[in-house]
């Protein structure tokens, strides 16, 4: 029978690697340990450096116009000049600024909004629960886009902060609904029966037992409604619902568009925000898929998983091989 | 049947939020840009037109609650008005020139998208941790985080405006009749090569990655592992086994999925000039015809409620419990 076990000094070249250490290090290890969420990660502080530092990195002021008009990248204008004689990289980190911070802000409300009306629906139950989920199945099947043009045409030359607010205000539907099938399920659980028989306050139960227990849903909602809200500003922005003396990603493509800056092959000048918008949504969904492989290890496809394979695959032919070359006869 | 008519009290509620929305909106903003509009172009326009926009819009005097009803009550009888930009043709032949174009290129690019997205999502679930199974989610997922009307542009520029291989706007050619014959149908379709791929780029990777995640969960069920020990043959397993399981989650996310695809949609009308909803609408907003903006964002509405009602029953059809349990939303 021992000849079946395999022995410590055995599976030490994966040791470590594969016994996940649960105690100690914790989840934001294991956040940075996944190869995906960790090269997002990184792409997002690139940005969040780029936002911070904006007055440091950009050379010139985004709107000043005394440039030399479309010209191409140079040594003085990295990213060249606009048809209005602006310095495209000026703009570009710039608007990095403001489109992170419309796009995260609009981010966090919706996943806030999520949370309060999909805990409150999930945890309740009843009459509330029948009616906020009325509510949220209307806001989620309604058009985003369309529902926000429309709003946009009432509300003249709004500032990237009022469309950041109302971006918040309409995408929080497809959290509001995961979130309350998990307060559904939690609320089930004993402990918080044990809360509310010790007399805790709804409101207690909910920010205190509930909402700690569903944070990597929490986490992933973050994501994902960050990367929708920036798809959305500039979306608006291009489309040209944005207070024309802004400067985000989404306004550098509505005037590269609208002056006609593909007829001109001013390439410069619409491809460094179109990637800024691409990158930075990647790296939102790249975080969020490593989000979603440490919560649910049926996910995970690691290179650890395969070493396991081959190092189990080398012991078991090791162990064939010692087999074979054993004198038969020992015992007698 | 509970189902059902639980589906179908959805759908008629949701189509009056819609319509409600349309009514308070105007009214909610400070000062009612609609009244102001109406104030810049009385000179311009004759009283008569005046009048009927001024009904259309429900801004005869009276309480809210009978400008209310009245503005339902023409919504229902399919008196939506007239169009202000192009006055007397009236907002519904508008919607209805411009409907057939949307849908039809929604339809087709989000048919060949969800087919063949699931079908690349179940590849790559069965050789999951492969060399498909790493580049193919990255791939699309940085597809799905690029902006849409961005990869338009980028995609007129170059095949467009350098190499002149693809029209850089409009849903046809304009020297040709429009009709069911063959220059002008071929037209079409050459047309929406592009603004089709680039909804179609938009919308894969939500199909792969979903299906993937929801392969690798039934495929780590124990009835799969169970039908594998006991020598089914892989195609069986991946098919008749696992994929159908995995299938009937992909629908549910239809929902969320379905208002991204239509925004992406206006955009990309509005980057290809092409003759659909979504361009009517960034029109009508840009030459501030509210009746007609109302029309667009109602019919946007309606489709998008519409096809959600169609994927429910749907839904019901291929998962009894939900059938069953009928309230469950």
């Amino acid at each position: 029978m021992s000849q079946n076990l395999i022995t410590e000094e055995e599976v030490a070249p994966v040791k470590g690697t594969t016994v996940r250490s649960k105690r100690g290090k914790g989840k934001i290890a294991a956040f940075l340990r996944n190869p995906k969420s960790a090269v997002g990660c990184y792409l997002f502080l690139f940005f969040v450096l780029i936002a911070v530092f904006a007055p440091l990195i950009a050379p010139y002021n985004p709107q000043y116009t005394g440039f030399a008009m479309v010209a191409g990248p140079s040594r003085a204008h990295l990213f060249g000049t606009t048809s209005l004689g602006q310095d495209v990289f000026s703009q570009f980190v710039w608007g990095a600024r403001t489109t992170m911070i419309v796009g995260i802000g609009a981010g966090l409300l919706s996943t806030l909004i999520a949370i309060l009306i999909g805990v409150t629906a999930g945890y309740l139950g009843g009459v509330t629960d029948l009616i906020l989920n009325m509510i949220t199945n209307i806001f989620l099947v309604m058009p985003g886009l369309a529902l926000l043009i429309i709003i946009e045409s009432y509300v003249n030359n709004s500032t990237p902060y009022v469309n950041g607010l109302i971006i918040g205000f309409t995408g929080w539907a497809w959290g509001a609904r995961v979130m309350r099938s998990m307060a559904m399920t939690i609320s089930t659980r004993d402990y918080i029966a044990a809360a509310r028989l010790s007399g805790s306050s709804t409101l207690r139960i909910i920010l205190a037992e509930i909402v700690p227990n569903m944070m990597s849903v929490i986490a992933s909602n973050i994501m994902y409604t960050c990367l929708s809200a920036i798809l959305a500003e500039s979306g608006l922005a291009f489309l040209g619902f944005e207070s024309m003396s802004s400067t985000s990603w989404g306004m550098m493509l509505y005037w590269s568009s609208s002056n006609g800056a593909m007829l001109d092959g001013a390439w410069w000048w619409f491809i460094p925000p179109g990637l800024g918008i691409a990158f930075l949504g990647l790296s939102f969904a790249l975080m969020n898929f490593g989000v979603d492989e440490i919560t649910n290890p049926r996910l995970r496809t690691s290179r650890k998983d395969k070493r396991v394979k081959q190092l189990l695959k080398e012991i078991q032919e090791r162990r064939a091989r010692e087999y074979e070359q054993q004198p038969t006869g020992t015992g007698s | 049947m509970r189902y059902f008519l639980n589906r179908v009290g959805f759908l008629l509620l949701s189509l009056w939020a819609a319509m409600t929305l349309n009514f308070i909106l105007p009214r909610l903003m400070p000062g009612d840009p609609a009244e102001a509009m109406l104030a810049k172009q009385a000179g311009n326009v004759n009283p008569q037109a005046l009048a009927a926009i001024k009904q259309q819009l429900g801004l005869t005097n009276g309480p809210m609650i009978a400008q209310y009803w009245e503005y339902l009550s023409n919504l229902v009888r399919g008196h939506w008005g007239d169009s202000f930009q192009y006055f007397p043709t009236s907002v519904t032949s508008i919607i209805s020139n411009s409907l057939p174009w949307t849908i039809v290129l929604l339809g087709v690019v989000t048919i060949i998208a969800v087919v063949l997205g699931t079908f690349i999502g179940i590849l790559i679930a069965w050789r999951r941790g492969g060399t498909a199974d790493n580049v193919i989610p990255m791939v699309t997922m940085f597809g799905q985080s690029i902006p849409s009307f961005w990869l338009g542009l980028i995609l007129i520029y170059f095949f467009g405006f350098v190499h002149h291989w693809f029209p850089m706007a409009h849903g046809a050619s304009d020297s040709l009749t429009p009709g069911f014959n063959n220059p002008y149908v071929l037209s079409v379709i050459y047309h929406s090569l592009l603004p089709g791929f680039v909804v179609f780029a938009g919308s894969i990777s939500g199909w792969i990655i979903g299906m993937r995640n929801n392969m690798m969960m039934t495929l780590g069920e124990d009835y799969v592992v169970f039908a594998e020990a006991k020598g089914v043959s892989p195609r069986r397993l991946i098919f008749s086994y696992a994929a159908r399981n995995a299938l009937l989650p992909q629908l549910t996310s239809m929902a969320i999925a379905l208002s991204t695809i239509i925004g992406g949609q206006i955009l990309i009308e509005q980057v290809f000039s092409y003759p659909g909803i979504g361009y009517g609408l960034t029109n009508a907003v840009a030459s501030e015809d509210y009746p007609l903006i109302q029309g667009m964002f109602l019919i946007i509405a309606v489709t998008a409620l519409v096809i959600n009602f169609i994927v429910d029953m749907l839904y019901g059809r291929l998962d009894p419990r939900v059938r069953r349990r009928g309230a469950a939303a």
